[in-house]
């Protein structure tokens, strides 16, 4: 079993390389910390986010577009002028912006009763989670808008279905498998975000890690101690790679336009 | 043409006022976050804060706050870095826009060829061996977070095998300006073109070549071929054709975003001193007058590259030219 | 009878599918004479438009299986190679499609796509293909086509487009014009208009051309043959007289029958074929039709061939009924509907 941690390094000591041995299999960071170690719990915090992040997104984004799709008018204004001022900011500067207010706050963050400690993962979940919903936010309303005209929603507001029935009974059914098909591919990229903005040590704060923070790590060490930075970095291919290829899977599954139309 | 110039910067004004105001709370309005901070040194006294805050105009309302800054960078151009005061910030980005420019044209160049290549390439090769495996290819491309791509380049490149035939021409990380010497400066950038390329030749190519199959099936390719045109023929001038719609705005919107910024973590791990870097050094520093005037300057390109697309859309689809 | 010009012998595409081998063409044989007008007739997915784009070889399914043979002027088009065929489309035989709407390249100009045509095949240089186009434009009857001929696809109404398209079928003067369900998805009005100028500008251009349909209305004024298709093969084909006046087929007895006309009583206006096209995957034993058919008995489940069981040579029919009691049974689906 790999055990976070082992024997730290003094001043000047040999630095630790791979080894076959259970401890240190692609050996030791500055601070003497087994790296297999750490990108494995890396890749927790890592996954976490990204799951995470993706589904808060996913989830904030289907709600405004069916509340934008479904009631139009003003709603519709205003929400999607909304998300086109956020859709204008490249999506990484935004992302900074967030994360240097929030996390440069050495007592973490305080709204009302609500505590968020800076090195939680709750803040930078919640700021890639932000960053991404016009991103989702932009086909749903439109698959909304479109949904809402078909004659089965006709047919239920002549019955007198009320709103709620109209949205989550008529128009979400319609609209999930657009959501369901973009899952994996939102997780592949705020996996990526993450990893970015914690190689910027704007992410994940220590003491935690992630595979991000890593390959920061590692950077000063690239010349000497290459694993350091190599390992996270492989780590987030291979994961990122599997979410697209799920996601194609996903989408060839479910996406009826894309199965092959016979001629007659 | 006219009409449209007029309604597309009105749009562009009011989109850099939206997100100047925008980045103005998130530093200003954000409660706990206090600018005077990176001003006034370590431990200052509370005189000292006083006197920085009434100096840089911190103890005004914040609208006025908003609007003296504005008036500084855009009239009197003198807006200086709260950091460091001998940093003017207008001139900083513009000695910082040409590296971002020579980052991103460089790259736009080598991913549009390699991303048309391979879409095509996989179309023509449909049905062997060779189309799933470019885009398996395309799609490890795209799974690659850049700033890990170009440590690994660093990593081959300035140290393993720096020292072999293959390497050796690689300059230390860094930039020279075109106008100081042309030859160094395109050795400085062939590693960061290609490193900053490779997710994009992966993700176009992809959507060219779903979008190449896509038109395949239209009618209008099984017309070109019943007028007995040649293969190539129907893939370069149907097909190719209307697939570079797509392919076109997707292009002005991503190029738009890596000019305006986005290409900054390629500009970190090469030490490229470019609009990005500046503008990630000011924010983590939060050093708003630097913020506020990349932020502007990258929107601007962004708008700015949309109306381009929408204006090449209009050219490349006579559908919705206004007649 | 004439050397015929196209031949078409025990033609067969198959399409390998994940349920199973869809048989859309099943072995169908038929003639062309030069400047004959051939009308194939019959519902969707019975593989009258397959048929006619395996003779250009213009379906790329990497799932279809093709055999048979295709004479023209008795080269077999089948085992040409792909620049031989290329020589062929749209110079000798042409085609055109149903839905004018997407036939054309939305982002070329109408002359443009005429003019590419041209050049493919004819040794002239672009001036000339243009002005080439502007006739021909002219020809199908569109009016101002010396400035039309820059116009976009979208610029074009429905009727305009497919006259566009006939234009460029014709531009190289083909002996073979293949018209896929060219009024489908046109206005009723415009489509009496399109069926007449295919009539008048087959004798112009000195054409043959072959007519699919799924409405033997159309057909009826310009063909001179029918070939009637169900379920992948030609289940009667006749001169177009013998065909209106002596069907031998009860599917056609109800394609007949199924033409609305208000010279009978209400309750008898429209016979409809009562059941659905039958699976190409799992087709049924013996005649296709036998599922469907009223009149079927216990030798139909044995399949018939398509051979003439009337006094005509060139009457051909798949049907196993006695002729003597088709003439009366057929009377009622024809003339006077199931109410009758």
């Amino acid at each position: 079993m790999i055990q976070q941690g082992g024997g730290a390094l003094g001043i000047g000591e040999i630095p630790i390389g791979p080894t076959w041995q259970t401890n240190y299999f692609i050996g030791a960071d500055a601070q003497g910390r087994d790296v297999m170690a750490r990108v494995l719990y890396g890749g927790r915090a890592s996954l976490e986010i990204g799951i995470g992040s993706a589904l808060i997104c996913c989830g904030i984004a289907l709600v405004l577009a069916l509340l934008a799709g479904f009631f139009r008018g003003p709603i519709d204004a205003l929400l999607s002028r909304l998300m086109d001022l956020i859709w204008a900011f490249p999506v990484y500067l935004l992302a900074i912006s967030l994360a240097t207010v929030l996390l440069t706050k050495p007592n973490g963050l305080q709204w009302g009763f609500v505590h968020v400690d800076p090195s939680s993962l709750w803040v930078p979940t919640a700021i890639i989670a932000l960053v991404y919903v016009p991103y989702v936010f932009r086909p749903v309303r439109g698959q909304v808008l479109s949904v809402r005209e078909k004659e089965y929603v006709e047919a239920a507001i002549a019955q007198g279905a009320s709103n709620g029935r109209l949205m989550f009974g008529e128009i979400l059914p319609n609209v999930i498998t657009t959501v369901i098909v973009m899952l994996p591919l939102m997780i592949a990229t705020t996996v990526l975000t993450e990893s970015a903005l914690s190689f910027l040590s704007i992410g994940v704060q220590p003491p935690k890690a992630s595979w991000g923070t890593i390959i920061d790590d590692g950077q000063s060490l690239l010349y000497t101690r290459p694993w350091v930075a190599i390992a996270p970095g492989i780590m987030i291919v291979l994961t990122v790679l599997s979410l697209n290829v799920l996601g194609d899977g996903v989408r060839d599954a479910l996406d009826p336009r894309a199965k092959l139309r016979m001629r007659g | 043409m006219a009409v449209f110039i007029v309604r597309r910067s009105i749009g562009l004004i009011a989109v850099l006022f939206a997100i100047t105001v925008l980045t103005f709370l998130i530093f200003f309005a954000t409660p706990g976050v206090d600018p005077t901070r990176a001003l006034a040194g370590r431990n200052p006294t509370p005189e000292t804060v006083a006197a920085i805050k009434h100096q840089f105009g911190l103890d005004r309302s914040l609208p006025v706050q908003y609007l003296l800054m504005m008036k500084r960078l855009f009239i009197s151009r003198d807006l200086v870095s709260y950091g460091n005061q001998a940093l003017k910030v207008v001139p900083a980005i513009t000695s910082a826009a040409p590296v971002t420019f020579s980052l991103v044209l460089g790259a736009a160049v080598i991913w549009v060829v390699f991303a048309i290549l391979t879409g095509v390439l996989a179309v023509i090769l449909k049905g062997t061996i060779f189309d799933p495996l470019l885009m398996i290819l395309a799609l490890i491309g795209i799974s690659m977070p850049v700033f890990w791509l170009g440590e690994v380049a660093n990593l081959v490149t300035q140290d393993r095998l720096h020292n072999t035939f293959l390497f050796h021409w690689v300059p230390p990380l860094g930039y020279t300006p075109l106008t100081s010497n042309p030859w160094q400066w395109f050795l400085h950038l062939v590693i960061p073109w290609i490193t900053l390329s490779v997710l994009y030749i992966g993700f176009y190519a992809r959507v060219l070549r779903a979008n190449l199959l896509d038109v395949e099936n239209e009618d209008y390719v099984r017309t070109a071929r019943a007028k007995g045109l040649s293969e190539r023929r129907v893939l370069l001038k149907h097909m190719l054709r209307t697939s570079l719609i797509t392919f076109v705005s997707l292009f002005g919107l991503d190029f738009g975003v890596l000019v305006g910024g986005g290409a900054l973590l390629t500009e970190v791990v090469f030490g490229l001193p470019g609009v990005g870097k500046l503008t990630y050094d000011s924010l983590v520093k939060l050093d708003l007058p630097v913020i506020m005037a990349t932020v502007i300057y990258g929107a601007f390109f962004i708008t700015i590259a949309n109306a381009l697309v929408d204006i090449v859309y209009a050219r490349l689809d006579p559908r919705i030219r206004p007649a | 009878m004439p050397q015929p010009l196209l031949e078409v012998k025990d033609l067969r595409v198959s399409f390998r599918t994940e349920d199973g081998v869809v048989k859309a063409v099943d072995g169908v044989s038929f003639t062309l004479s030069p400047r004959e007008v051939l009308g194939i007739v019959g519902e969707s997915g019975s593989g009258k438009s397959v048929t006619m784009m395996s003779v250009l070889r213009l379906i790329n399914d990497p799932n279809m299986l093709v055999s048979g043979e295709v004479l023209y002027k008795g080269r077999d088009l089948m085992k040409l190679g792909k620049g031989q065929m290329q020589e062929v489309r749209g110079d000798e035989i042409a085609m055109i499609f149903q839905d004018p709407m997407t036939s054309l390249n939305p982002v070329y100009r109408i002359g443009d796509q005429i003019c590419e045509g041209i050049l493919t095949h004819q040794d002239i240089d672009k001036p000339a293909a243009r002005k080439r186009a502007v006739e021909l434009l002219q020809q199908v009857g569109i009016p101002h086509a010396g400035s039309r001929v820059d116009d976009f696809p979208h610029q074009f109404s429905g009727g305009m487009r497919q006259r566009a398209m006939i234009a460029m079928a014709l531009a190289n003067n083909p002996d073979v014009l293949i018209a896929d369900e060219p009024t489908t998805a046109l206005d009723v009005t415009i489509q009496a208009q399109i069926i007449e100028l295919i009539d008048k500008l087959k004798d112009d251009f000195d054409s043959a051309v072959v007519l699919i349909t799924h409405d033997l209305g159309v057909v009826a004024d310009i063909a001179d043959r029918i070939a009637v298709m169900y379920a992948g093969r030609v289940v009667e084909f006749g001169a177009k007289r013998d065909l209106f006046y002596d069907p031998q087929h009860p599917y056609t007895w109800g394609l007949l029958g199924s033409i609305p006309r208000l010279d009978r009583p209400k309750a008898s206006r429209l016979y409809s074929i009562e059941g659905t096209p039958p699976s190409l995957i799992s087709p049924p034993q013996g005649c296709k039709f036998r599922p469907r058919c009223p009149h079927a008995f216990e030798k139909c489940m044995e399949e018939p061939e398509l051979v003439s069981r009337v006094d005509k040579r060139d009457h051909l029919d798949r049907c196993w009924l006695d002729p003597a009691t088709k003439r009366v049974t057929r009377y009622n689906t024809i003339e006077g509907g199931r109410a009758a």
